[in-house]
């Protein structure tokens, strides 16, 4: 698992604890432009991940731990 | 008289052939009930099989009983296969079981009921055991046979809902003796690969039989205990096995594991889309209220009419300055009243007094002294008066008053006796009211007898 690494179900919890914060009625507006600018970064980034992903392959794992590519039918 | 006679031994070997050539004996099916049933820590089986009028030992050895699918018990009906023979040592003919099934109800039945029930005492099933499967994964590992139609499914149903999770297949046994181990080792390797965020363990429809890898007991405890959560989805919707009950996230079907196992993108490509609404219309919402607050902030009294808020402001400063001097004059009063009292506490409790009565027991300690001493030196001086007139009786004085004189000689050694002193010598004579220095000059010493 790499560091920095982000994962779609974290970043739309916290576009929703963002969502959640604009709705109380005294968050100052200085927050309240970094927090929707911050939550439009991250619903680009989530919609990203959706659009913009290379299909993944199968994979078949023999017991010596090597790969080999698998077919999937109906396609 | 007995012209020949035989041994029990030879007896008893005899009855045995008796019973081993007897093709009925060799070959007995049997049906009964379980009593007296014994497992011996050798791993033999003892029991008596019996029904309403008869019963028959039988003994069922480690090397049969072994292949069991069930745990026999008491009181359990079974259907038998085995031979007759005698027991030797005890003359004793029983029923040597090479094989047995539950009476009734199958034998795999039964030991998927008996096993069920066992780890169920276990809490291998609690709701408590089961870990949560991320709805939104990134790599998939589905254990199954690499052929027939379950993997293809799979495969077919994640690329349609989710074709962006990775997927590692473990190719495993899913029917036949191997396949218990199989599939214990697979789920050991795919825990290696930390990256999995679960698995899907699968196989398509079939018999009890070939379904029943997944009711073995090393199968569901390898479940029971894989690091990252398992999706079951064995064999049709209405079969169930033990797998399912021990894993995290039971599906019916393979297919229906692989919907489980990843969402739907086009789902969630509406979540974010929807979120995005929600921010922004929250965000012009927030914007809207803010500036509507701002407009009646502004059309307030103090915007409006400045000049009387800070008149009243002034009229309020003056009486809490006011009211300020007061309380500071009533707070020094009442300080001073806490120090008078305070001052007064400490006279009461001076040490004056103290000393005052620590004199007095002085005074009258020195005069008991005074008076103590006074009484003994008198006691003292009426004993010593006392003694110097009884000294004063002994005294040579009151003798010499009476013509008496002491001699002493040169050394001041009183003179008893002539023989002390020689002519010539001088010797001084104590009288009562002087003293005489004298001279020797004769010395006679009285005749004795």
């Amino acid at each position: 698992m790499t560091e920095k690494k982000r994962t779609f179900e974290a970043t739309m919890a916290e576009l929703e604890a963002i969502i959640k914060k604009l709705e109380a009625d005294d968050v100052p507006l200085e927050d309240a432009i970094s927090y929707y600018e911050k939550g439009m970064k991250l619903s680009k980034w989530c919609d990203d991940k959706l659009t913009q992903v290379e299909k993944q392959v199968a994979n078949i794992i023999t017991e010596d731990g090597e790969f080999k590519r698998v077919e999937i039918e109906g396609e | 008289m007995v012209e020949k006679y035989l041994t029990v031994t030879a007896l008893t070997r005899y009855i045995k052939r008796k019973f081993e050539l007897d093709q009925h004996l060799t070959t007995v099916w049997l049906k009964g009930e379980i009593s007296n049933f014994k497992h011996h820590s050798r791993g033999h089986m003892y029991f008596t099989l019996k029904d309403e009028q008869s019963k028959i030992l039988a003994v069922m050895f480690a090397g049969y009983n072994r292949s069991l699918r069930f745990a026999p018990e008491n009181g359990m009906d079974v259907i038998i296969k085995g031979e007759v023979s005698v027991y030797e040592a005890m003359g004793q003919y029983q029923l040597y079981v090479h094989d047995m099934i539950p009476d009734g109800i199958g034998a795999l039945n039964l030991a998927f009921e008996q096993l069920k029930e066992k780890l169920e005492r276990e809490g291998l099933f609690d709701q408590s055991k089961k870990r949560l499967i991320r709805s939104i994964p990134e790599h998939i590992g589905i254990i199954t046979s690499p052929t027939g139609a379950a993997i293809q499914d799979i495969l077919s149903t994640i690329n349609r809902r989710f074709p962006t999770v990775k997927i590692s297949i473990f190719p495993a046994l899913v029917q036949g003796d191997q396949a218990k181990n199989d599939l214990v080792k697979k789920i050991a390797q795919a825990n290696l690969d930390a990256t999995i965020d679960h698995l899907i363990i699968a196989r398509g429809g079939g018999s009890i039989e070939e379904l029943w890898p997944f009711n073995e007991e090393i199968v569901a405890r390898a479940v029971a205990t894989s690091k990252i959560p398992i999706i079951s989805g064995v064999g049709h919707e209405t079969d169930t096995t033990i797998v399912d009950f021990v894993a995290d996230l039971r599906a019916p079907t393979p297919t229906a594991a692989a919907e489980l196992a990843v969402p739907l993108q086009t789902e969630l490509t509406a979540r974010v889309l929807q979120a995005k609404r929600t921010l922004t219309k929250e965000f012009n919402g927030l914007i809207k209220r803010k500036r509507e607050r701002l407009s009646y902030l502004q059309a307030n009294y103090a915007f409006q009419y400045p000049k009387q808020l800070i008149a009243e402001k002034e009229q309020q400063l003056d009486r809490l300055v006011e009211l300020l001097a007061r309380n500071i004059t009533q707070q020094i009063r009442k300080n001073k009243e806490n120090l008078y009292r305070s001052s007064a506490q400490l006279k009461l409790n001076s040490p004056n007094h103290r000393v005052s009565v620590a004199q007095q027991k002085v005074e009258f300690l020195t005069q008991a002294l005074d008076h103590h001493f006074q009484q003994l030196f008198n006691n003292k001086l009426t004993r010593f008066d006392h003694y110097l007139n009884q000294l004063h009786l002994l005294s040579p004085l009151s003798t010499m008053k009476r013509g008496y004189s002491i001699s002493y000689d040169q050394t001041g050694t009183i003179i008893k006796s002539v023989r002390q002193v020689k002519s010539g010598e001088k010797i001084t004579l104590k009288l009562t009211d002087g003293i005489i220095d004298s001279k020797i000059t004769t010395i006679r010493e009285d005749e004795h007898d």
